[in-house]
């Protein structure tokens, strides 16, 4: 527990270091979860203590999220200004994302020969 | 009697404790509402803490800043979680091995298609600069959606709000949108989901099927990377 905690955290540090020392634009934690990614495909297996440790934080994922959602509070005044432009934003991007992916899938599925 | 009760109120607002035990309550009141009805999307746990913890903040004039002295404890999982998503992407690679090539070209589409028709959408709409930074990674999965905020310089708050929204709406008008266009097949459904919808599109992917299922975990946790990625240097082209 303690063990597979500690590589999550030192992933999450590597991470962080690569990110500050390069200027990369990309977020600490995403280059930790590559590099963790990394590290599983070399090893070929997930060790069991890590597979329980990172299930148990992420079968509460969404708790995590609150604290920052609740912030929310200091944007209402924002939301209320601009309530439209992201209804439309958020209605039209998420449809259109909808049948992009799946048609690019269905498509390809169908263009290598690969049946459902 | 009124006076033992604010000394009491001034004692616990003052320490992390209680901010710390209304987030946990919160959420598990949410939870237990949104598994009461079966899982429908807009009792989504996460967006019902949030209203009932912002409605208490507010009737009490507490400032967000209390609050998050108690629950950043909370707050600083995300980080070590974000790297636990390393392990159902491995897991689900595995699986899914065969149509890997035809699930990367429709992951990337994807993931440019949320980002760049958010912005412009929300540009024609006279949307702030802040709001579309916020707004471009809307359809990935908010611990990593705020960090790519973050790093960019939009608001990580707001965009943990617009990533819920965008799941559930996703979630909605998913399964209907693609059936509607003929897009039967449970993987590309799965896919579709979750590259728009995150991880409350694949809890309705799951629903669906197996196969939709694990094509769509597959697909969030690929367009995470993708977005995080693309998105900075996408920023640059989409904010001139």
């Amino acid at each position: 527990m303690i063990e597979s905690f500690a590589v999550l955290l030192v992933c999450q540090l590597i991470g962080e270091i690569l990110v500050t020392a390069a200027h990369l634009p990309v977020p600490g934690p995403v280059v930790g979860m590559l590099l963790l990614f990394l590290g599983l495909l070399v090893r070929g297996t997930v060790p069991e203590v890590l597979a329980r440790t990172a299930g148990a934080l992420l079968q509460h994922l969404s708790l995590l999220f609150v604290p920052a959602g609740v912030g929310v509070m200091l944007h209402l005044e924002l939301l209320a200004d601009q309530w439209a432009a992201v209804g439309l934003a958020l209605l039209v991007s998420t449809a259109l994302t909808l049948l992009v992916a799946g048609a690019l899938m269905a498509w390809t599925a169908r263009l290598l020969g690969d049946k459902a | 009697m009124s006076h033992e009760l604010r000394d009491i109120w001034v004692y616990l607002s003052a320490s992390p404790l209680l901010h710390l035990t209304l987030t946990l309550v919160a959420y598990l009141g949410g939870r237990w509402l949104y598994q009461r009805s079966g899982g429908l999307a807009i009792l989504n746990p996460v967006l019902l803490a949030v209203v009932c913890l912002v409605a208490l903040l507010w009737s009490t004039d507490t400032p967000y800043a209390t609050y998050f002295a108690g629950a950043q404890f909370v707050h600083f999982l995300l980080g070590p979680a974000t790297v636990a998503l390393a392990i159902p992407l491995y897991r689900q690679v595995c699986t899914v091995r065969r149509s890997l090539p035809g699930l990367l070209a429709a992951i990337a589409a994807g993931s440019l298609t949320a980002s760049v028709s958010a912005v412009l959408l929300g540009r024609l709409a006279g949307a702030s600069d802040t709001l579309l930074l916020s707004l471009a990674p809307k359809s990935v999965t908010t611990p990593v959606a705020m960090g790519i905020t973050e790093r960019l310089g939009g608001l990580p708050s707001l965009t943990a709000v617009l990533v819920i929204l965008t799941g559930i709406l996703g979630a909605m008008i998913g399964p209907w949108l693609l059936t509607r266009a003929g897009i039967a097949d449970p993987r590309a459904q799965g896919v579709a989901l979750g590259t728009a919808s995150h991880g409350i599109g694949t809890a309705r992917a799951v629903q669906i099927s197996e196969t939709a299922s694990a094509f769509s975990g597959l697909a969030m946790g690929l367009n995470a990377l993708a977005t995080a990625l693309l998105l900075p240097l996408l920023w640059h082209w989409l904010a001139r």
